[in-house]
């Protein structure tokens, strides 16, 4: 009977062979056709890009230099020479948010990434071991996120002193909640997978188990919540700078800069404009495209 | 207890769920012992903590749940008293388990081949070349043909019953003399169901191991088991070698049971089902657990809780009508044998 069954299976594995050799497509490509069909998230993708290879680059390509203060010609219209006009040094305003770029990105990408670090491990740990432990992290998340967002910042910003590395590290702080918030949730349900317990049945180890079985398993809500948290890590960011805890002058950051347009709103509308634009348009890419990740990653709107 | 070696020795193990309504004993003090290179059989209804009992012996019973108490003795050895790095060493090398769903026991992201390799990295510290070559032989063992193809398929290229036998071949890696297989034939449909029980017993002769099989499924206990413990509400009720155990079961659960199976070698004029349900944990009766169902319950049933005794041939029964303190008919016949039909 056992070898019967065993040529039953081999004319079964024949065709299964077959059905292998369709080819598969490889996650990336599979991933990304997905994404190509939520167009606007494609663009906000595109414009991430964009902007990021323009702040590696576009510093090479400027004449000017961002602190170039040309006192005769401040206060100028956009025009051919100054693109989106001076300010009130003379600065052109285009390159300064050219070379501003690196600083917003590395602000969002920086926080979002020390946040990522220290929440997703809180998070795990909290729902992997439960009882106890899940109790006494989620109890100080809990005292984290009943500050508001703002309002924590400027503590810490106050207590570090205000410097873009402070703010950086600053919403990084209010960002850890998110994480391991998010991260707990899909650890619970991760915990609870069969083949989790099956795999602890042959001797793993919690560490082994965490890392290849668990951490896959968290890994898409992270992703998307780091792409939405980036926008609002800007945001924060920049409303640090414009309060004047963050970016310190004449450093070129655009919630600085917007400051510094404020006191000629009326009269040099543009001053404020640009940074206040750039500011709208990389939050705005990011939270897209964060949407249409999120669609993209679940396996449940696949198709 | 049966006089044959013991490999494992579980004495009055008790399992608590602590949940917000208070402690949950789904294990409560039961009692067996797997005799070397036979099979137990552990059958009971869903939530007897037959699972439960499983998951004990190989401490992976996690918050809110504990081992409150008992001996669980391996080879002589109790295992609660080892640390939990001792414990890893054991699972998977000395004892394996096998699960219930062949569908959710794989991990879909990983190939079959680098799922069995992981019980060589773990245990034997082999590396990616050395770990393919005896996974390839593993799956040979379990009956899967061009192993190698396999080795680099994901699990959901595999239909139930192959990934059944990748299951096995994962737990069998590191050779156990112990295996404890939760229910492995409830979720695969009848055909591959023979398969699968043919093929642990062809595995358990050639590897020598005993097994431990826990199913609700009295057909699978008569073809496999060589000695079965009937659970009930967290209970051994009746302990037994298989041949004894069908033909003059003594408990008036174990009765039931069978009673309420249907069978091709009798006449049977129909099913007798067990009245009533199993009781919730929070309102567990005082006396005898299965007194509110037992057609034969007096008041001292219900009243006191009987112990497991000894009644002679290595048989072991919790109930009162087998001791002298039994007040109710003492002529009560508890199984009639129904004439079979072959004479």
């Amino acid at each position: 009977m056992a070898n019967q069954n065993i040529e039953q299976n081999t004319d079964h594995s024949e065709v299964e062979l077959q059905a292998m050799n369709v080819k598969k497509p490889s996650p990336w490509k599979d991933f990304y056709k997905r994404l190509k069909r939520n167009k606007a998230a494609l663009i906000g993708f595109y414009t991430i890009v964009f902007l990021s290879i323009v702040s590696i680059v576009g510093p090479f390509l400027l004449s000017m230099d961002p602190s170039d203060v040309d006192v005769i010609n401040k206060f100028s219209r956009p025009s051919a020479e100054h693109w989106f006009g001076t300010d009130h040094m003379g600065r052109d305003i285009f390159t300064r948010i050219v070379y501003g770029m690196k600083y917003t990105l590395g602000v969002g990408f920086g926080s979002v990434f020390l946040g990522a670090i220290m929440g997703v491990p809180l998070g795990i740990v909290a729902g992997y071991y439960g009882g106890r432990i899940d109790n006494f992290i989620m109890r100080l998340i809990d005292i984290l996120l009943a500050f508001p967002g703002i309002l924590l910042a400027l503590a810490i910003v106050s207590i570090l002193g205000g410097s873009l590395v402070n703010v950086t590290i600053a919403v990084a702080i209010y960002a850890i909640p998110g994480f391991a918030r998010i991260v707990r949730g899909s650890t619970l349900a991760a915990k609870k997978l069969e083949y989790v317990d099956a795999i602890r049945a042959l001797g793993s180890s919690d560490l082994r188990i965490i890392f290849k079985h668990i951490l896959p398993n968290v890994s898409s809500p992270v992703i998307v919540n780091a792409t939405l948290y980036i926008a609002s890590a800007i945001l924060t960011a920049a409303g640090l700078s414009f309060l004047g805890m963050g970016a310190q002058p004449p450093m070129p950051e655009w919630g600085a800069m917007l400051n510094d347009g404020r006191d000629y709103i009326f009269d040099a509308g543009y001053i404020a404009f640009f940074p206040g634009m750039a500011i709208v348009i990389v939050v705005l890419a990011f939270n897209i495209f964060g949407d249409g990740l999120r669609d993209a990653l679940d396996p449940k709107l696949k198709n | 207890m049966s006089t044959n070696e013991s490999i494992l020795e579980v004495t009055d193990l008790r399992t608590s769920f602590f949940t917000e309504g208070g402690e949950v004993k789904a294990v409560d003090g039961v009692t067996f012992d797997v005799p070397a290179g036979k099979t137990l059989g552990i059958v009971g209804e869903s939530g007897s903590g037959k699972s439960i009992t499983a998951m004990s012996i190989l401490q992976l019973i996690s918050h809110p749940g504990k081992i409150k108490g008992g001996e669980i003795k391996f080879r002589g050895k109790n295992l609660l008293d080892l640390s939990e790095k001792e414990m890893r060493k054991i699972r998977g090398n000395q004892i394996s388990m096998i699960f219930q769903e062949p569908m959710t026991s794989l991990n879909p992201t990983y190939t079959v081949g680098q799922q069995i390799r992981e019980s060589y990295k773990i245990h034997q510290g082999l590396g990616k070349k050395e770990g393919s070559k005896r996974a390839i032989e593993m799956l040979k063992l379990v009956g899967i043909p061009s192993p190698e193809k396999r080795l680099d398929q994901y699990p959901f290229e595999l239909s139930g019953g192959m990934r059944q036998r990748v299951m096995i071949a994962m737990a069998l890696a590191c050779k156990p003399d112990l295996l404890i297989a939760d229910e492995p034939t409830t979720a695969l449909d009848v055909t591959i169901q023979a398969q699968i029980l043919e093929l642990i017993k062809e595995l358990q002769d050639e590897l020598g191991m005993s097994v431990v099989m826990i199913t609700h499924d009295l057909g699978v206990v008569a073809e496999t088991c060589d000695y079965v413990a009937v659970m009930y509400c967290g209970k051994v009720v009746e302990y037994a070698d298989v041949r004894t155990l069908f033909k003059n079961p003594r408990h008036p659960y174990t009765v039931g049971l069978l009673k309420s199976l249907p069978r091709s070698d009798r006449d049977q004029e129909e099913l007798t089902p067990i009245k009533g349900t199993v009781p919730s944990p929070d309102e567990m009766p005082v006396g005898c657990r299965f007194a509110p169902r037992c057609p034969f319950a007096t008041n001292l049933c219900h009243e006191k809780l009987p112990s497991l005794d000894d009644v002679g041939d290595g048989e072991q029964i919790r109930c009162w009508i087998y001791t002298d303190e039994w007040n109710g008919d003492p002529g009560v016949k508890v199984y009639e044998p129904e004439r079979t039909t072959e004479g």
